[in-house]
């Protein structure tokens, strides 16, 4: 997994609440095998026509932000289903990072497990940032994990993230790798697991 | 020494921990993995290209769900990539050695209905799978939550996830349910009062009069929707209801290994005097039939009430969000949910397709036809559901007065098979969400009970189920 350290991008504003992850990525692309390729298709039904022309008004489709990696949205980002297209589908079309007040839990925690940072900022704050974003899209915004804060021109806004998904996206770790270390305490587990509820 | 008292929660997670680490952060021990088509492809694949195994094939469960067709099942499913990701399955199960219920197996289902319907799901168990509505099986008692494709791997690689503790929500509903309301009414109430966010970062405790007089089927229906309040798990306390439910199921424990089971099972309630993070009392006879209204499952209102109005939302994002929604949803604001038509009716789905989901409709249509005009469709849950609903006569029921009676799957609930709304088209659906395009690309969906699209399907538009039973 590539480690993920500082970023400084465009940043495209999404100024919408309980954003969904089949608005993400709707259902019809969850039938491919792979975790790539799904850029494409990322927030489909917003940003295409039946027909497949893009429509011009959402902002992945305007100039300024079609190169964005970073994504400023509203209240419980990425609710709904389990899918980790979600964020394959963002990191494939190259956003690595999505400000919001709040995410939800699965995709929060999905986030992680593609070296992509989800990061929780006041909701006043993350309106500031939206603010900016949509005035000077040409004026990129940083999001440094190392300093925990986001800095846009004079604005800078400390975050927290928690220090063991923090360590692994500075470092690029898998988690398998690590929790296999304990494979000697799993085994153990079992052991007396099965003691315990022999009917398991 | 006494120990304090604790939660339901809290002793099913402290039971399943294999190592703390300083932070806080866990390595989880995962007794059950139930696995389907969509979310465990590239899950195997990790497995492949690290050269690893899966740890425990006997605690995981294969079953396809999302992309069967409900209809015919006699030939290959039409849609290509449909079809390569239900084979892609079936490769990866026989070279792992996982259990499996194919397509042409009568025990296939939906994978939250099949899990308790075996007796796979278990009190006192932690329990995963790559989908978010595994939420259902804690309404045995079970630790159960959704999860996304890497942890799928994590947990076919390692049986273990690595997670911090969540913290702790009751939610009490006091005496009992009025009549015509039911278990979907109940969970819709509780998320049209604590909102689509309100239990993130929370499991969520069900508990009281109206809770406990539930039957299993009702609790999977509560606990199954707990994610639509943001939370990732939902919990029942296991109870005779429950060991009754269990008894004898083909993978349940048999004979001595049942009592001890049981005896065991008997200490996880909830501790007199346990405190929990945040409390929420509902009063059962406040509920009515809830309906949605808009995209969000906390888009919801009693039958009686009206399509609400944005110009009364002071908050600027929140007022986009509903003249977004009215907009979608082709309502105008003030407009009385009872004066809304439909076009179709679907029931189904992991929240509600189960058999006795599936007589309660049996029950409100009795020798009543589908109005004219309206496309109704039953999906049964399981191929087990199914075959029950129609020895006890419900297929022939439903099918006298004009439904669909298909074959079972997720279907419509998602629309990632052939079953989906065309734009505009208008539903009344058991299922559990009512996003933008959610049942096919500019469909409308509105949430209820199965008694309320039962009666929604007879009357062609949503109805107040307590009207006409």
């Amino acid at each position: 997994m590539h480690p993920f350290k500082i970023l400084t991008a465009v940043a495209a504003p999404l100024p919408m609440m309980n954003v969904d992850t089949d608005m993400i990525i709707p259902k019809q692309f969850l039938r491919t095998i792979k975790r790539t390729g799904l850029g494409k298709y990322l927030f489909s039904e917003m940003r295409y026509e039946a027909s497949g022309a893009e429509k011009p008004d959402f902002v992945l489709n305007k100039p300024a932000y079609r190169r964005a990696e970073i994504l400023i949205a509203d209240e419980n980002f990425g609710c709904g289903s389990s899918r980790e297209h979600a964020p394959w589908a963002l990191n494939d079309f190259g956003i690595r990072c999505v400000i919001a007040p709040s995410f939800a839990d699965i995709f929060h925690g999905n986030s992680f497990k593609n070296g992509m940072c989800p990061v929780k900022l006041p909701r006043e704050q993350v309106l500031q940032l939206m603010a900016r974003a949509t005035d000077y899209p040409d004026q990129p915004i940083t999001v440094d994990l190392e300093a925990q804060e986001v800095r846009a021109g004079n604005l800078v806004f400390p975050f927290t993230i928690d220090p063991f998904r923090r360590h692994c996206l500075l470092n690029g770790l898998d988690d398998i790798g690590l929790t296999l270390q304990h494979e000697g305490d799993i085994t153990a587990f079992e052991t007396k697991r099965k003691n315990e509820r022999p009917w398991l | 020494m006494t120990l304090s008292p604790q939660t339901l929660y809290e002793k099913i997670w402290s039971s399943h921990v294999v190592k703390k680490h300083e932070d806080g952060t866990c390595v989880l021990y995962i007794d059950r993995h139930l696995v389907h088509e969509v979310t465990s492809p590239q899950a195997f694949e990790g497995l492949r290209m690290a050269g690893r195994r899966v740890r425990q094939p006997a605690a995981t469960l294969a079953v396809v769900d999302h992309n069967v067709p409900t209809s015919d099942r006699s030939q290959p499913i039409r849609e290509d990539e449909s079809r390569i990701q239900v084979e892609t399955l079936e490769a990866n199960v026989k070279e792992f050695g996982i259990e499996y219920f194919g397509m042409r197996d009568k025990r296939q289902g939906i994978v939250h209905v099949i899990g308790p319907e075996q007796g796979f799901t278990l009190p006192g168990m932690t329990i995963v799978c790559g989908d978010s509505h595994t939420s259902t099986h804690g309404a045995f008692g079970a630790l159960a939550f959704g999860i996304g494709t890497s942890e799928v791997e994590h947990v076919l690689a390692t049986q273990t996830l690595l997670l911090k503790p969540a913290k702790t929500m009751r939610i009490t509903v006091e005496g009992p349910l009025p009549t015509g309301v039911t278990a979907k009414d109940m969970i819709l109430a509780i998320i049209g009062t604590i909102g689509t966010a309100g239990g993130t970062g929370y499991v969520i405790e069900y508990a009281g009069e109206a809770v406990r007089a539930l039957s299993m089927e009702g609790r999977m229906t509560m606990c199954n929707m707990s994610i639509e309040g943001g939370a990732r798990a939902g919990l029942i306390a296991p109870d005779d209801t429950t060991f009754r439910y269990i008894k004898g199921r083909p993978m349940a424990p048999k004979g001595d290994d049942f009592e001890k089971a049981v005896a065991y099972w008997r200490t996880l309630p909830t501790d007199a005097g346990a405190s929990f993070d945040r409390e929420i009392v509902l009063k059962a006879a406040d509920i009515a039939p809830q309906v949605t209204w808009g995209t969000s499952p906390q888009d919801v209102v009693p039958i009686t009430g009206t399509v609400p109005n944005p110009a009364d939302e002071a908050d600027a994002g929140k007022r986009a969000a509903i003249e977004r929604a009215l907009d979608y949803m082709g309502l105008k604001a003030g407009t009385k949910m009872t004066d809304v038509s439909i076009d179709k009716v679907f029931i189904g789905s992991c929240t509600n397709a189960r058999i006795e989901d599936l007589r309660e409709v049996a029950k409100v249509v009795g020798k009543r036809k589908v109005a004219s005009g309206v496309y109704a469709m039953v999906v049964p849950g399981s191929g087990l559901v199914k075959a029950q609903a129609e020895e006890e006569g419900i297929a022939a029921v439903l099918k006298d007065a004009g439904f669909d009676w298909r074959e079972p799957g997720c279907s419509m609930c998602l629309g990632m098979n052939e079953d989906r709304l065309n734009p505009g088209e208008r539903c009344a659906s058991t299922s559990n969400r009512n996003f933008e395009g959610r049942q096919g690309y500019k469909g409308r969906t509105h949430l209820l009970s199965p008694a309320m699209a039962a009666a929604a399907a007879i009357t062609g538009k949503l109805t107040d189920v307590r009207e006409i039973a």
